[in-house]
């Protein structure tokens, strides 16, 4: 993950990213397929009649997606369910590898899709800082700079000390949400805003978020909420089928999308 | 503060940032251990009493099986049971070990053979809570480990080369096809039976067809340049060189997988 290369100004690059025809295709496995055991078989008494019954379907989840983002596009991401949003933003944060075409990404790139994800109900408030810390792609004492400004801003107190598991929902949300928002990303990934929480904390948790996506240089943030595509983004790419429908300034895209529907 | 993300990520790079970064799954596999910890003062200790409950009673009837004074057979029964816990954990626990991270692996680009870290440090920690059965036994037989033990500490550096090879293999192949999983599980009991753990490779009768089922084992090699230092022997020559070669020549399979893979194990997944 995050791989810090020199800052030398002579050659110091603009945060970016670039996706030219950016194909993903899922293979999709059912029981028969998964099994070694009648893969060997099947090739064993010559494959041919088995491959259709194989059930090795194929599906497009993008189809030459071609986007440029640089420093200082705040992206919205729009569509229905299963119009690619996911699968854009997992390309985007580097966990699938596109299957044709080509992405480059110039910038530190963090995405926040699961806030709660490394969270161990079984370990401590304090522990869990340091499993989520790690998992962001923080060293031990980067961490410890952080700590406590975590400690404060979740406003857990004694629970730190606690098993997550003795937490309630909330406040397993706060603290989730104070570790994921220490980091200092150039290029910001999240799936819905994220704003957590009671009214008083939701104020505080709207504000950081505000703080971290002002200070990141490219934002791609996918969300179903017109209002908060329209106040936070530039930009909206539409996507229906894997495919980019519509990619125009926030308000055009917007009103386009949700006038649609 | 630039980045450039490359087309593909090589194995190699994938294995040489996840060792670098070694804190995380170091404190993954902690955790993992440290869980067990929680809810029992005993913690890990658990297993250690299981392992020398399992000793004792498999040392008892295999020793009076074959006859072996128990001051000789014990410490062997002892440190072979615990290696071979060792191996076949890792060795199953490696087969799912990306399919039971899938979650982390779908939402960060941490790279894989963490994973495969993570499961090795995790049941390395167990294999030192387990490693205190054996002072013990000596200690109740009077018996010390010679000069020989210190070859122990090459004998596990090469013995977690080969084991982590082998798990990268699975890993990869096992979060492809699922039933594989099985399979290994299979073959590792079958392993036990055929590695000497129970039997001492000394109660083979003489003869090359001897000689050809020990000596095509892997896990016969593994065992024995970690099991004969700790017993006062340096182990055969054979040994050691087919740990070495078979780390090396693993390593490169691994890597070769890996990279050409690797692309496709979250579609996988």
């Amino acid at each position: 993950m995050n791989i810090h290369v020199q800052n030398n100004p002579a050659q110091a690059k603009m945060t970016s990213m670039h996706l030219e025809d950016v194909t993903v295709d899922f293979p999709i496995y059912n029981a028969k397929s998964r099994s070694l055991k009648n893969q060997v078989f099947s090739f064993a008494t010559g494959g041919t009649i088995g491959s259709n019954s194989e059930g090795h379907v194929i599906i497009r989840g993008l189809e030459n997606v071609n986007l440029s983002l640089n420093e200082g596009e705040r992206l919205g991401l729009v569509g229905h369910n299963g119009s690619g949003k996911t699968t854009l933003l997992r390309v985007m944060s580097g966990v699938y590898h596109p299957s044709g075409g080509r992405i480059l990404i110039n910038g530190k790139c963090t995405s926040l899709i699961n806030i709660s994800l490394g969270i161990d109900p079984e370990a401590t408030g304090r522990e869990n800082i340091a499993i989520r810390g790690a998992l962001l792609g923080f060293k031990k004492r980067d961490l410890a700079v952080h700590q406590k400004d975590i400690e404060d801003f979740s406003e857990l107190g004694n629970f730190l000390d606690m098993p997550v598991r003795t937490y309630s929902t909330g406040m397993q949300l706060r603290l989730a949400f104070a570790i994921s928002t220490v980091i200092q990303p150039e290029i910001l990934i999240m799936d819905e805003w994220l704003a957590t929480g009671d009214q008083s904390f939701q104020e505080k948790a709207n504000e950081r978020l505000h703080d971290l996506v002002n200070k990141t240089k490219i934002l791609i943030v996918a969300s179903h909420s017109k209002d908060l595509l329209v106040k936070n983004c530039t930009r909206i790419v539409w996507l229906e089928h894997g495919r980019i429908r519509m990619d125009g300034d926030a308000e055009s895209v917007a009103t386009a999308y949700f006038d649609h529907h | 503060m630039t980045r450039a993300t490359a087309q593909r990520i090589t194995a190699w790079k994938d294995v040489w940032d996840s060792i670098a970064n070694f804190q995380l799954p170091a404190l993954l596999g902690w955790q993992d251990v440290a869980q067990r910890y929680r809810r029992s003062k005993v913690g890990a200790f658990w297993l250690t009493i299981n392992m020398g409950v399992l000793i004792g009673a498999l040392g008892l009837v295999f020793g009076t099986i074959f006859n072996s004074p128990m001051s000789e057979f014990l410490p062997f029964i002892c440190v072979g049971l615990i290696v071979w816990g060792y191996f076949s954990q890792l060795v199953n626990e490696g087969c799912t070990c990306f399919i039971s991270s899938s979650d982390t692996m779908l939402q960060l680009p941490i790279p894989f053979f963490t994973y495969v870290l993570r499961t090795w440090w995790r049941n390395t920690i167990i294999l030192a809570h387990n490693l205190v059965i054996f002072p013990i036994i000596l200690l109740i037989f009077g018996k010390f480990v010679n000069f020989y033990a210190i070859l122990v500490v090459p004998g596990f550096f090469f013995v977690s080369l080969n084991i982590l090879w082998m798990m990268v293999v699975l890993a990869i192949i096992c979060t492809r096809y699922r039933d594989l999983t099985q399979i290994i599980q299979n073959i590792m009991q079958v392993g036990l039976y055929l590695t000497p753990v129970m039997w001492e490779p000394s109660r083979l009768p003489a003869g090359a067809r001897s000689m050809l089922m020990l000596n095509l084992n892997p896990f016969y090699h593994l065992i024995s340049v970690v099991r004969d230092p700790l017993l006062g022997n340096p182990g055969t020559l054979i040994n050691w060189c087919v740990v070495v070669a078979m780390a090396v020549v693993g390593w490169a399979v691994a890597l070769l997988l890996l990279n050409r893979y690797r692309s496709r194990i979250t579609y996988w997944l």
